[in-house]
């Protein structure tokens, strides 16, 4: 049976009128390790619950940097460093498969879900907004897909999404350059539905919640299996060529040179 | 299309403003960084603020090494 509340060190929900809301709240910037895989995972097992007595589902951060800077970059280096390659490598392809499960659930649950983000939107953090039905994002929030100047590609499923949603020249654009853009730029290519004032992203996604909520459920949720398959195949494909990347030394140094780095600007290329 | 010093005057009343520093205490060919205490996180919400403000596109890497308020107007500027 899942838990109608959870507060977690990584995220907290709740169910309040029909709209399940997930708070993410892991400082600085919500990066995704393995605190929070644990409770994604959790909340995972709750939807099955949850989604009974829900029809929308709005992800956000309750922190001021931003939505999520993505993946615990220290946490994956120090990991991955203090261990023999393989095995190393073994526990990458074991958290992507669990994040990959998680979001993939997310992605087709049978309700209308909304990533509600401001500031940084970064590498797994654009991926966990990319699982959602809708982004509503406020005009300070910044979207970037960064692995490529670590010498890697998106793992959570950034990639088949992005291609699922826009047209392959903006992919290109995002990932070859590795350049970020802003919530206007991010709607002008159709990634984002609504841009809103500094601070309004939560309660403009609740008010479209809140029209969702007048639909019937069985409707939507055939809708949206209708529009928004889950590319399975691509996804699989990605978490293989993240591998296959990431056992290089060359990731191994830029990442070194990342978490290490103190200035201001921390290392990228 | 305004000019290069309207530009860095621009810049310098919105950071001082954004990040709640006298405008007094900013001269551009300062350290940004230094001059308004910001880090890695907020260095990106100034770059928003501009973009949104001059309505331009500023690619990251076009920035990059960019400290001083003079360099950072001079890159809005080939934009506008």
């Amino acid at each position: 049976m899942g838990e109608k509340h959870f507060k977690g060190q990584a995220l907290s929900w709740q169910v309040q009128g029909g709209v399940i809301e997930l708070a993410l709240h892991r400082d600085p910037c919500n990066e995704l390790g393995s605190l929070s895989l644990g409770e994604f995972e959790t909340f995972a097992a709750a939807l099955d619950d949850l989604e009974k007595d829900a029809h929308a589902l709005i992800i956000y951060s309750e922190l001021k940097p931003g939505f999520c800077a993505g993946a615990d970059l220290r946490e994956l280096y120090t990991q991955s460093h203090t261990m023999e390659k393989s095995k190393a490598l073994q526990g990458v392809r074991d958290f992507l498969e669990r994040i990959h499960r998680v979001l993939n659930r997310i992605d087709a649950a049978p309700l209308t879900t909304i990533a509600a983000v401001h500031g940084v939107t970064f590498g797994g953090g654009f991926e966990l907004a990319l699982v959602c039905d809708l982004i509503i994002a406020d005009k300070m929030a910044r979207f970037c897909f960064p692995e490529l100047r670590l010498g890697l590609i998106p793992g959570f499923g950034g990639i088949p999404r992005l291609k699922r949603d826009v047209g392959n020249a903006v992919v290109r654009d995002l990932l070859l350059t590795g350049r970020s853009f802003n919530a206007t730029k991010a709607q002008q290519i159709g990634l984002v539905s609504q841009v809103v004032s500094e601070g309004e992203a939560l309660r403009a996604a609740r008010a479209t919640a809140a029209q969702i909520g007048k639909f019937d459920r069985r409707t939507a949720a055939a809708a949206k299996q209708f529009i928004k398959p889950v590319p399975f195949d691509e996804l699989r494909k990605e978490i293989d060529i993240f591998c296959e990347l990431f056992s290089r030394p060359a990731v191994q140094a830029g990442l070194k040179k990342f978490v290490e780095s103190t200035d201001a600007q921390p290392y990228l290329p | 299309m305004e000019t290069a010093e309207k530009t860095l005057d621009e810049i310098l009343t919105l950071a001082a403003a954004h990040f709640k520093v006298p405008r007094e205490k900013l001269s551009p060919d300062e350290d940004f960084f230094k001059a308004l205490g910001i880090d890695s996180l907020q260095t990106l919400d100034l770059l928003t603020k501009l973009e949104n403000h001059f309505r331009v596109e500023l690619p990251d890497y076009e920035l990059q090494g960019v400290t001083d308020f003079r360099t950072l107007a001079a890159r809005i500027q080939a934009r506008l």
